[in-house]
Formats: C-alpha cells, sequence, structure tokens
C-alpha cells in the first residue's frame, strides 16, 4: 500500500508542476460552459435580410415594419430587382430576401390573395429552414390582425406547455453535452499520454523491472486523474447553476455518483488506447481525431439523434457519451431517480467492464 | 552448475515470427562480476538483457537470475535486480530526492531505510546543493550518476545497465565506471552492455554479440591474444568481418 | 501513424457528415384521447399522417404519457379533453393541450410550429364542414408565403455539413501534427543535435512544416473528391480559388503549430495548448451554429478565427460558385493572419534557442 501511495504521490508532482497542462486542464471547462451559455446558440437571432418590394403600399410597409421589429431580423437593405438577389447572396451577410409581388394591396382586396415570396440561401439548411418559418409565422399573425373583425367560429386552439425547460434555453441543452465532452476527452487523453509518455520516455521499463505489478502502475497512473475530472465536474455543474441558474432537480449524490462512473469509464478507454499506441503522438492523435468529433456529432450533444440514417443511431449507440448525456438530463433537468436512469447505467458500466478487459488482455500481449 | 553462478542462460531464444533476435545463447556470470555484453546496434544485446529482466518472455531455453527462474519466478527476480536503461531512467520533472524517495518506495523500503540510504548516496555522490533541484536541470553526466545509484538503493544482487555512459564525456565516463567497480568490490554482480570498446578493457569478461548469437566470450586479455591484436575495437572489428 | 492521419479523418468525414443534421424528424409521439369521438380520432389520424411524428402510442392517462416522457421514450403529448367535440360545437372554440419536451430548446420550437400546422389544417378543414362561408365579403384575407431555397433547393444536409467538416479535419490533422513535431523533438532530445548542425534555422522550419502544407493539401483533395463522388456536393466555383486560399490558410496554422511548439516542452503541454484553441475556434466558427445569432462582442471574436473565414471561403466557393472578388475580405484577413503568426513564430523560436 505505501508503495502504491508513493506512486500515486509522484503522479501529482508531475501533474502539479506541468503549469501550462494544469491551466488548460481547468480553463477548457470554464470557458467552454461560458461560451455555450453567454455566445454559442442554435436559434437565430439579428439574421440580415433583405427586401424586394414591387407594390411598396399600406400592407407591405406594415409587414416590414413588423419584421424590422423582430428580433430575429434586421433589415439590412432593399433592392429593385430580382437579378440583385444572386450577388447579394454571394457576398455572403445576407441570408434572405422577401419579395413581394405587384399590386400587393389590391390584390388583398380584390381577390382577397396576395403573394410574397421568401427566398432564402440555404446554403446553410437549418437557418434557411428557420427563417422561412418564422416569416411565416409573422405574416399568420398579420393575416390574423387583418381579418380580426371576421370573428370566425369553432376555432381549435393549442394550449403548448414546454416542460423541463419552458423558456428554451439553449444553455439547458449545452451544459450537458459540454460536460460529457470534456470529461471524456480530459479523462481519456491525460491517461492515455501519461501512460504513453512513460513508454516514450522509456521509465515505463523502469516501473516493469520494479516488483510493481503493471496493474499497479496503471491504477496508480489513473488514480489522479480520477480526483482531477470530478473537480472538473463539480465546477461545471458549479457554474451552471450559479451562472446560468440552471436546475439540478435531482439528487445531487447520484448526480456525483454517475459522473464518477462515466469518468472511471473515460479513464479506462484512455487505459486501452495507450496499450495500443507506442508514442505519445498516436495517443493523442487516437484520442483527439478518433474521439472529439465522434463524441460531439453522434453524442446527441448538438445534433438529435432521432434525425439521423438509422445506421448512425445504431453506432451512436456504442458511444458512451450518448449515455452520459441522456443521465445528465435526466438527473439534472427532468429531476429523475435511479429508477430512470438504471438501464443507461447498466450500460456505462458494462461498457467500462469491456474497456478494462480488452486493455487487461492488451496489455499482457505486449509482455510477450 | 556452480552455485555462486548470479546469472545461468542455457539456449536462450527470442523469435518475433520469423526473425531471430537471439539464437540460442548460453553463458554464466559469477558474484561479484563486471560482465561486459556487447554487440552492434540490433544484435541483439537489448532483447537478451530484456529477458533476463523479466519484461520478455523467451520463445526456448531457459534462465535463472539471482538464482530465480526468470519464467516462472519474475516477481522474485524482479526484487533482486536494479536496472539503468540507456534512456533517462528517472523522472526530470522530480527532484532528486523527490526520484529517491519514489523508486526507493516502489521496491518497498520503509522510510527509514530511504532516508538512510538517500543520505549515504547524497554524501558519496557530493551532492549536499543539488537534493532539490529537478533532475531535468542537471547536466546528462550527473543523471546518470543519480540513476546508477538509484537503481542500487534496495541492495539488488545483479545491476543490469543498459548503455549507461551513452553520450557522457570521458570524464564522467571514468568516473562512473568508479562507482561500477566500488559496487562490484562490495559484491555486486553487474552486467553491463556497451558499444563503446575501450569500455569493454574494464570488464571482467565480456561477450560479443553477432546477429543474435555469441560469437564470442572470455577476459578482454584472453580475447586479444586469441585475436592477436592489441584492443578489444579490433578484436570487434575482426569478428564482425569474419561472419560477413 | 499513417491511418490516423488519412483514413481517420476520411472515415469521420464520410461517417459524420451523415450524423451532422438540426433537422427535426421522427418526433416520438404519444396522445392520450379523452374524448374517443370520431372527431377526435381524426386528429389523431393527421398526427399519424404527417412524416415529421412516429406515434409512439397511446396512453389512458396524462400521468403515464409523462412518466414515459421522463424515461426519454416521448418527446411530445397531445391530450385531446373530455367532451373536444361537444365543447367545440357548442362553446364555439375548444383547447387542446400539448406538452414538448423543451430541453432541446431549438427542436422544441419547431416541433411547436409542426404541431401547429397540422392542428390549423385539421381546424380548417373542419370549419369549412361546419361552417360554409357563402358570404364572400366575409372571405378571410389571405396572404400566401412561397418559400424558396437557393443553392440547396432540398435542404440537403450534408451539402452544408461536407465543406465545414473537411474544414474542420484539414485544420486538425494539421495543428496538432505541426505544434507537436517540434516539441517532440525538444522532448525526446533530437533538438540539441539539430542545433549543433549547420543547418540555419530557417531551412529547418521550412524542411519541418514543409511536409505539412503537402499532407495538408492531399487531404483536402482526398475530401474534395469524396465529396463530388460519394456526397455529390456540387463544387460550383473555381478549384484553383479553393487550393489558393488553403494554401494561404494552411499557413496560418503551421506557424501556429510553430508558435505553440515554441511555448512548450513537453508533447503534452502543445496538445493541450493546440486543442484548447481548437475547440474554441470550431465553436465560434459558424461550422455547427450561426455566428449571426451570437452576442455582439462574441461576433467580434470571431474575426479573429482562422477557422470561419476557411469555412466561410469553403461554403461560398463550393455551393454558390462565389469568385475572388466576393471573398476578398477573407482572403485579405487570412493573409495578413498568415504573415503575424509566421513571424511571431519565427521570432519566438530565435528567442527559445
Amino acid at each position: 500500500m505505501n508503495r502504491f501511495i508513493g506512486f500515486i504521490k509522484k503522479e501529482f508532482y508531475h501533474i502539479l508542476r506541468d503549469r501550462r497542462s494544469l491551466f488548460i486542464l481547468f480553463g477548457m471547462p470554464i470557458v467552454q460552459v461560458m461560451l455555450f451559455g453567454f455566445a454559442i446558440t442554435n436559434e437565430i437571432n439579428n439574421v440580415d435580410i433583405a427586401i424586394l418590394d414591387h407594390s411598396k403600399d399600406v400592407n407591405t410597409k406594415e409587414i416590414i415594419n413588423k419584421i424590422a421589429t423582430s428580433k430575429y431580423f434586421s433589415i439590412k437593405g432593399f433592392i429593385d430587382h430580382e437579378d440583385e438577389i444572386e450577388s447579394t447572396f454571394k457576398k455572403g451577410k445576407i441570408k434572405a430576401v422577401l419579395n413581394f409581388e405587384k399590386d400587393f394591396s389590391k390584390n388583398l382586396v380584390t381577390q382577397k390573395k396576395a403573394t410574397v415570396q421568401i427566398v432564402t440561401d440555404a446554403t446553410d439548411p437549418n437557418t434557411a429552414n428557420t427563417i422561412s418559418n418564422y416569416v411565416g409565422s409573422i405574416l399568420k399573425n398579420y393575416q390574423q390582425e387583418l381579418n380580426q373583425g371576421l370573428n370566425l367560429p369553432y376555432q381549435i386552439v393549442p394550449q403548448t406547455r414546454m416542460v423541463f425547460n419552458p423558456e428554451l434555453k439553449s444553455v439547458y441543452m449545452f451544459v450537458p453535452g459540454v460536460m460529457t465532452i470534456i470529461l471524456m476527452l480530459v479523462s481519456a487523453m491525460m491517461t492515455s499520454i501519461s501512460i504513453t509518455k512513460e513508454k516514450e520516455l522509456g521509465t515505463m521499463e523502469i516501473l516493469l523491472v520494479s516488483p510493481l505489478n503493471p496493474i499497479q502502475v496503471i491504477v496508480g497512473k489513473v488514480v489522479p486523474y480520477i480526483l482531477l475530472s470530478i473537480i472538473n465536474a463539480a465546477v461545471i455543474i458549479l457554474l451552471s447553476i450559479f451562472v446560468f441558474k440552471m436546475p439540478v432537480q435531482g439528487s445531487l449524490f447520484l448526480l456525483g455518483a454517475e459522473s464518477t462512473l462515466f469518468i472511471v469509464n473515460a479513464l479506462s478507454l484512455g487505459i486501452l488506447i495507450s496499450t495500443i499506441s507506442s508514442t505519445q503522438q498516436t495517443a493523442m492523435m487516437i484520442s483527439l481525431m478518433g474521439l472529439m468529433l465522434p463524441v460531439i456529432l453522434l453524442s446527441g450533444f448538438i445534433f438529435p439523434i432521432s434525425s439521423m440514417p438509422l445506421p448512425l443511431q445504431l453506432i451512436s449507440n456504442i458511444i458512451p457519451a450518448k449515455w452520459f448525456i441522456m443521465i445528465l438530463k435526466g438527473i439534472m433537468l427532468k429531476g429523475v431517480g435511479l429508477a430512470y436512469v438504471w438501464k443507461e447505467t447498466l450500460i456505462l458500466i458494462g461498457m467500462t467492464i469491456f474497456f478494462i478487459v480488452l486493455s487487461v488482455k492488451k496489455y499482457k500481449i505486449r509482455l510477450e | 552448475m556452480a552455485k555462486d553462478n548470479m546469472i545461468q542462460v542455457e539456449n536462450l531464444t527470442k523469435m518475433f515470427g520469423d526473425f531471430t533476435a537471439v539464437n540460442n545463447i548460453s553463458f554464466e556470470v559469477g558474484k561479484g562480476e563486471v560482465f561486459g555484453f556487447l554487440g552492434a546496434n540490433g544484435a541483439g544485446k537489448t532483447t537478451a538483457m530484456k529477458m533476463l529482466i523479466g519484461i520478455s518472455k523467451p520463445t526456448h531455453g531457459a534462465a535463472t537470475v539471482a538464482g530465480y527462474n526468470v519464467l516462472t519466478e519474475a516477481e522474485l527476480v524482479k526484487r533482486n535486480i536494479g536496472y539503468m536503461s540507456q534512456r533517462f531512467s528517472l523522472y526530470n520533472d522530480l527532484t532528486i530526492k523527490e526520484n529517491i524517495v519514489f523508486f526507493g518506495g516502489i521496491y518497498g523500503l520503509s522510510s527509514k531505510d530511504i532516508k538512510e540510504k538517500s543520505q549515504t548516496m547524497i554524501n558519496e555522490l557530493g551532492l549536499h546543493d543539488m537534493t532539490n533541484s529537478l533532475v531535468g536541470s542537471l547536466p546528462l553526466g550527473w543523471k546518470q550518476k543519480v540513476a546508477f545509484s538509484v537503481a542500487l538503493l534496495h541492495n539488488p544482487k545483479i545491476v543490469f545497465l543498459d548503455e549507461p555512459t551513452g553520450g557522457v564525456d570521458p570524464i564522467t565516463r571514468r568516473q562512473f565506471w568508479e562507482m561500477i567497480y566500488r559496487e562490484a568490490n562490495r559484491g555486486v554482480t553487474i552486467f553491463v552492455t556497451t558499444h563503446y570498446m575501450d569500455e569493454a578493457e574494464y570488464c571482467d569478461r565480456v561477450s560479443i554479440m553477432v546477429a543474435g548469437k555469441i560469437e564470442a566470450l572470455d577476459t578482454p586479455k584472453n580475447l586479444k591474444s586469441q585475436f592477436r591484436v592489441d584492443s578489444m575495437n579490433q578484436v570487434f572489428l575482426k569478428l564482425a568481418r569474419n561472419i560477413e | 501513424m499513417l491511418p490516423i492521419i488519412f483514413v481517420l479523418p476520411l472515415i469521420q468525414l464520410i461517417i459524420l457528415s451523415n450524423a451532422a443534421t438540426f433537422e427535426v424528424k421522427n418526433i416520438k409521439f404519444a396522445y392520450v384521447d379523452n374524448d374517443n369521438t370520431s372527431f377526435s380520432r381524426g386528429l389523431v389520424e393527421k398526427f399519424e399522417a404527417s412524416s415529421y411524428f412516429n406515434v409512439v402510442s397511446q396512453f389512458p392517462s396524462e400521468k403515464l404519457a409523462s412518466k414515459a416522457m421522463l424515461q426519454g421514450k416521448v418527446d411530445v403529448i397531445l391530450e385531446i379533453p373530455s367532451y373536444f367535440e361537444k365543447q367545440l360545437l357548442k362553446n364555439k372554440k375548444a383547447d387542446l393541450s400539448v406538452i414538448i419536451n423543451a430541453i432541446d430548446g431549438a427542436a422544441a420550437g419547431v416541433e411547436n410550429v409542426y404541431i401547429n400546422q397540422i392542428v390549423q389544417q385539421f381546424n380548417k378543414k373542419a370549419q369549412v364542414e361546419l361552417f360554409l362561408f357563402n358570404n364572400l365579403g366575409n372571405q378571410p384575407q389571405d396572404i400566401e408565403t412561397i418559400p424558396s431555397f437557393w443553392y440547396n433547393e432540398t435542404l440537403n444536409y450534408k451539402t452544408f455539413m461536407v465543406p465545414g467538416i473537411l474544414v474542420l479535419l484539414v485544420t486538425m490533422i494539421t495543428l496538432f501534427l505541426s505544434g507537436m513535431n517540434i516539441v517532440r523533438e525538444k522532448e525526446i532530445g533530437t533538438l540539441e543535435q539539430i542545433n549543433v548542425t549547420p543547418i540555419k534555422k530557417h531551412q529547418f522550419i521550412i524542411g519541418k512544416l514543409f511536409p505539412f502544407l503537402v499532407l495538408g493539401m492531399v487531404l483536402l483533395t482526398v475530401g474534395l473528391i469524396i465529396s463530388k463522388l460519394l456526397f455529390h456536393i456540387p463544387i460550383v466555383g473555381s478549384l484553383s480559388l479553393m487550393y489558393l486560399y488553403t494554401i494561404i490558410y494552411i499557413l496560418v496554422i503551421l506557424g501556429m503549430g510553430l508558435f505553440i511548439s515554441n511555448f512548450t516542452d513537453t508533447q503534452q503541454q502543445a496538445m493541450f495548448i493546440a486543442w484548447f484553441f481548437m475547440v474554441i475556434f470550431i465553436l465560434m466558427s459558424g461550422l455547427f451554429t450561426p455566428i449571426e445569432s451570437m452576442p455582439q462582442w462574441a461576433q467580434l471574436l470571431t474575426e479573429f478565427n482562422p477557422i470561419k473565414y476557411f469555412v466561410q471561403v469553403m461554403r461560398m466557393v463550393m455551393l454558390k460558385g462565389a469568385g475572388l472578388s466576393d471573398i476578398y475580405p477573407q482572403v485579405i484577413k487570412t493573409f495578413v493572419f498568415a504573415i503575424a503568426m509566421n513571424t511571431l513564430a519565427v521570432i519566438s523560436y530565435k528567442k527559445t534557442s
């Protein structure tokens, strides 16, 4: 036991003496949570649009006014001809052009029907679609105002309740994702690097020649990172509670336990990576290139898994991050207990065991 | 088999796929002997050594180190040997003292032992002012001397040195060999690989490996007269030429 | 190492481009029908017919449906009250209750729009059946909107994501490798040996970094071929313009990598710092989320983000066929970055050795 404590002490010296890495290790989560909380949103706001108004009458003016005062759009120009749309889009600033037909008001009165074309730059299909929807609903509102006097009977009115996130804040969606990504990358990367570093510098041999057995060496290298990752997780949770007023509806204890489970899972993945790479460079490339994008894209962090093609939905099941994000959302936002997330928890435990067994097998082969 | 042989190797072979890195070598090393294990790069020295220290398994053959079988009693072997590798054996971002405490610790020394040992070591090496400086800031020669002392912390019966003086200046190399002799006189067996042929002259006996086989094994004096030359360097060149 | 540099990024390009979609579909829909008339069933059928919704199941009570939502089995619950049809006929107005899981706020907004559209259609049909508008003067005025999606009529996400992910992969590989390369020699000790050879510093630096420039260009080429052949992404603009810009861009990244290696002692540090900036740059690049929606101060910060310009240029040139005059500002800014980064890198290199 004494040997083991000495080993862990040494590992802490390594970590604490490397100020730059330490700074990144703790700075990263703070910067990311701040960015997602304050800067990044997948909603649209202040989108630049241009107007092509062939009528210039009362109704089009009122509509333009409504659009200008909405928080979604800011009108950044008026053009006179369809031909100008192309060059406007190519400059890249303006994302949509509203094209009012000729005699808009007149058509509205005489034919009870007038047309607006919403031309969007659909190189970004999401923004294009959202713009189209939002302009559409502004127009619907305007239309209702026009028809107010008519008092239509037989109205079905949906009363919508947005549960778990009534203000539709995107930070609620992002915090569990950021936490997952940081824990995954920091834990997996740190362990795989620190183990391969000893291999590359030759000190691993010295350790293996000593009476410490390989398991002790590995566990000793991992323990400090468990502690660091737990601190990271705590910082992220505290930030989201106190800076973003994000609730933790469920049990904090359960949240802590599940986070620790996920950290151990990521660390064991890191060990597995270190058993298959002999240099730090390889270990880093595998953990960064191999983990970063899949974890960002296939975990449901930013993009909804249910909208992906079926094969990818299946692949997403082997990404531990996906299950942890589900657990986090469950505990933090829905306030559920273990009764609701036991399945996800079991999957994470299973994956952890799998990584460890595989590493132990791989590790032995290296010593043959 | 002589009772006081510290290393006993019989028909040791290591194959990587079709490639035979170590081909059926046999030798023994006695107690307190300084045994030079020579060979060009890629001749199989390091592979052979790794089998002796228990981090690589032989394909065929047997070996005992300090009286223990390397195959079946690897853990006992590890307790009785010290090892210093051609690359840094110490952690650059730890101080000398922390390195001593760490390595003493993993060999299971009590903190009292570690204190006494490190005191003697610091006195012998004259390191008083430097115990709290990072190993990374020491000149290479000093690092190697400290590494050698650290490898001896737990009183091993045998010390394996893998090219310990690579890249070190001649004066420090001289001092390093003085340290080796001092330990050998205390009864510690020294197994050292090197490709500096002048260092081979300092050994009690040397073996020369070429392409996985031991092609010569005797005292430097006998080898020189056998090949009718006056330096180990010439012995080595002649041997390599003969094989080709 | 080679498979990691080449195969891993390209597999990612192929697989992940399919994953990156903000589309909201396959919405897990559940309903509670307390009315249970042919009228209420008609409304449910509308949802069943919609391609956006997957009707998961019917629940006997709202409580059970909410439980399913807690378990994550349901995204949206529609509850039709008892006497729904009667209410509508009697009071000329009836309420429906809709519960949406809003953890993903953006998706919840879209789901809400879809639900309202379906209910409105159903309502219109019901109005026509229940009440005929025969008085022409009373007919409501209708504003018709015709959406028209340019450059990507089918709103295909891959068209948008593939150029972006390609940018990401080229950047990541070149930054990480160049950032680690020189540090690696420092850490293992070979840099000392090189420093005593008569090789000039700039020769050494160029010799070190040039392979990564080539590597980046090869990656871009293979990536473009995959985009064209596998994803059928239109390449409207000029290829030579794209390559020219990419060379300037990679110079920025290599300068950054060199700068990082000068200020670090170990590969781990270099990697961490490269990773730190990489993540911030990616998130602030407009690759996944629109820059226009960010607050002013954040938009100002993105001005210093080279990845943003690369993403913009690739999308503009590849998809819209923008020419040099359209991307002039991006080219100039990137060029300035390239000079600034490399000057900094060379100066700091001299200082440290």
